[in-house]
């Protein structure tokens, strides 16, 4: 693990400093930025993880200089360790004092085609997005039984909501970590911590590059990233972003198999 | 072998400049992060050569390379550093003046002038050497910055600062001397986000230059909105807006999100002479009614037409063009009326007609559009061939006064308006990259 901290001491304090300590999975994912943006702006603490270094470097900078009160890096591969989630989660406390919010934003869609034929993408799409983000969540989870307190949030997908023959391996893990988040807020609520998975829809990021981004559903990562703020402060099993993702996905679920197998969606 | 352009880079026909008017094929790339920014600058060679742009808030094609690369820089939108005790701002060439507020205001600073618009990337208002409502006394945007890191396809990345000839070739220099890839500039301190605001309406043109001798000098921020369809007595009738910094209100800073949009070409019948008319004398009536002083936030007094998404929709399919241009200022008076009696005679409404006064700070940028003398922009539809006899009347009279256009609002001008105003654009040339170019560029240097 490779934690660097740095804070350039002519930074003077921002104005609004309310010192929430927030832990950033996947950091780098365009959606992240954006969200990690307005707590900087609020003065928050912050500790971003994801693989490359250099581009964490540039990103911690970024929030120093938008009145974040710290900025700490992490960078590891978070699927590959998430079986040691817990080991990294003490170190990350010691960091920066203690876990408020903590924000799961990393993914992969993959390749369906080549799912169909290569296990290895297929075992790679389920083992990014549902099991290594159901360790992540867990070993969180289990911080918050100790201190009664503290908020997960964790970037899910409208993908998860019906299997379709586009993306079926993604919208499968994707729809199994809302299922699991959906439990893990039961199992939190005696306590006061609160867990929120987020489906989002169409949002103009580096990941969906080479989709066709023009009409009235795309969303850019500064639209939902308030959203996903909200989401931390408020709870909540589920949310959808934008909002209208939830008519539109009741919809998508309620059309008859003998329709939707007539369709190319 | 330089890398291939074609698997960098995406077809696009989409691509269009804040006027609407110039349509053609390019193709794009969007990096996210620095370290993409080399191979695409590497892809690209003097036969076909690229342009990095930002918000596409110039009107014409001095941010577009038809049938070419562009390099759509906001996705390097990164902050470097902010020193909240000495106001001094380091940030990637694709951060917005906007992302800039955001952190500026609440401790204090502003930028140290702003265009009409904060949809304006970094790497833009140093392209452009963009002016605001406070030339007279800050000058340029180019006059705040300190230092730029600049990439060139014929050496490695480097830092220019002031006094050396690539920093002053690049300020102002179109995005032509190489991709702007940082900026640092000196902020300025403001009091409170709000202005004291004094508006005064003036009967006719002539009015103007004696308002501006008697009250302009002490006031920051001055400009003047021109009521062009008025002829005879009233020709150049309106509104000068003057204002300070107040001491007074906070240090809050705008709302992100434009509040309106229009989401669609407004119909051709939207915008003719006579909706223009009712519109103008509608404007002149609701600002008369406020005349007198205000207090109001810096957005809607700066940015007046940001609150509305996609303003430039409302000119329909066909687009519009702006036309800015400087007077030298012995010549000045004369020639605005001129120029307002050429408009006024045409019948060809300018929507919005803005008059402003700049001051005798030396340019910064080799290829800087303010001087010391009156600006004046006018909007015009897009009706064809009326429309740009108009303006190639406009030039004529700016050429034999000393003037010049700019080319952020520009996407017609011929070679010899743009070289009679820029006697100077043989020294820039040396210092245009190879391997860049816009329209604009091709088009005035032929």
């Amino acid at each position: 693990m490779n934690t660097e901290t740095e804070t350039s001491a002519s930074e003077r304090a921002p104005p609004a400093s309310n010192g929430r300590r927030v832990v950033i999975l996947g950091a780098l994912s365009a959606i992240a930025v954006a969200t990690a943006r307005i707590y900087a702006g609020e003065g928050a603490r912050l500790l971003l993880v994801a693989r490359n270094g250099e581009r964490l470097d540039r990103i911690a900078a970024d929030l120093r200089a938008r009145g974040a009160a710290s900025v700490d890096t992490a960078a590891i591969d978070l699927a590959s360790e998430a079986a040691n989630a817990r080991q990294h989660l003490s170190g990350w406390v010691k960091t920066i004092g203690g876990i408020d919010h903590a924000l799961l934003f990393y993914g992969y869609l993959g390749d369906q085609s080549a799912a169909q034929t290569d296990p290895e993408e297929l075992s790679r799409i389920l083992a990014v997005n549902f099991t290594s983000a159901a360790q992540w969540s867990e070993a969180i989870a289990a911080h918050y039984r100790k201190q009664d307190r503290g908020a997960l949030v964790v970037i899910s997908s409208v993908a998860g909501d019906r299997g379709r023959q586009s993306n079926y391996a993604y919208g499968a893990a994707k729809g199994g970590i809302s299922l699991f988040i959906q439990g893990l807020a039961h199992s939190l609520a005696p306590t006061g911590a609160h867990a929120t998975a987020i489906k989002l829809g169409f949002v103009d990021t580096p990941m969906t590059d080479g989709m066709d981004k023009s009409g009235p559903l795309w969303a850019t990562p500064a639209q939902v990233a308030p959203m996903i703020h909200k989401a931390a402060e408020k709870g909540g099993p589920f949310h959808y972003g934008p909002w209208f993702w939830r008519w539109i996905m009741l919809i998508i679920r309620s059309v008859p198999a003998f329709i939707m197998h007539r369709t190319k969606l | 072998m330089p890398p291939d352009q074609n698997q960098l880079f995406q077809p696009t026909e989409k691509l269009v400049s804040w006027g609407r008017v110039v349509r053609a094929p390019h193709r794009l790339a969007k990096p996210g992060h620095p370290d993409e920014l080399a191979p695409l600058i590497e892809s690209l060679t003097p036969e076909e050569p690229g342009l990095a742009i930002g918000l596409r808030r110039s009107y014409g094609d001095s941010n577009l390379n038809p049938n070419g690369a562009v390099i759509d820089m906001t996705g390097l939108d990164a902050m470097i550093a902010f020193d909240r005790d000495s106001g001094l701002m380091r940030a990637e060439a694709g951060v917005s003046l906007s992302q800039c507020l955001q952190v500026l205001v609440p401790s204090g600073w502003f930028l140290p002038t702003t265009p009409g618009s904060r949809f304006v990337t970094l790497g833009g208002a140093v392209a452009n050497d963009v002016h605001g409502k406070n030339h007279h006394s800050a000058g340029t945007f180019g006059a705040s910055v300190t230092r730029l890191g600049l990439r060139r396809s014929d050496s490695e990345p480097q830092t220019l600062e002031r006094g050396d000839p690539l920093f002053h070739a690049t300020i102002g220099g179109l995005g032509l001397t190489g991709v702007i890839e940082w900026v640092e500039f000196q902020a300025v301190r403001i009091p409170s986000a709000y202005l004291d605001a004094e508006d005064i309406s003036f009967a006719n043109v002539n009015d103007y230059f004696e308002l501006m001798k008697e009250r302009g000098a002490s006031f920051e921020h001055t400009m003047a909105w021109i009521d062009c369809l008025a002829g005879g007595d009233q020709l150049g009738r309106g509104v000068l807006s003057l204002a300070n910094w107040s001491e007074k209100g906070g240090l809050k800073p705008h709302r992100e999100d434009p509040r309106l949009a229009v989401p669609f070409n407004a119909p051709g019948f939207a915008l003719n002479t006579a909706s223009v008319k009712a519109f103008n004398t509608a404007y002149n009536a609701l600002k008369k009614t406020r005349e007198g002083a205000s207090h109001p936030h810096y957005e809607p007094f700066l940015y007046p037409l940001d609150s509305i998404a996609n303003w430039n929709r409302m000119y329909g399919s066909k687009g519009f063009f702006q036309y800015q241009s400087v007077i030298p200022p012995d010549a000045a008076q004369d020639v605005t009326v001129d120029m307002l009696q050429a408009i006024a005679a045409s019948g060809q409404g300018s929507f919005l007609a803005v008059i402003k006064t700049f001051g005798s700070a030396e340019p910064v940028g080799l290829l800087s559009f303010p001087m010391e003398g009156v600006t004046l922009a006018l909007d015009f539809p897009n009706k064809g061939e009326t429309t740009q006899n108009l303006m190639r009347r406009l030039d004529d009279i700016v050429t034999a006064a000393g003037g010049r256009l700019y080319p952020a609002k520009d996407g017609r001008i011929s070679a010899e308006t743009f070289k009679a105003g820029y006697p100077q654009w043989e020294g820039f040339n040396q210092f245009v990259d190879p391997v860049l170019s816009s329209g604009f560029w091709r088009r005035v240097t032929q």
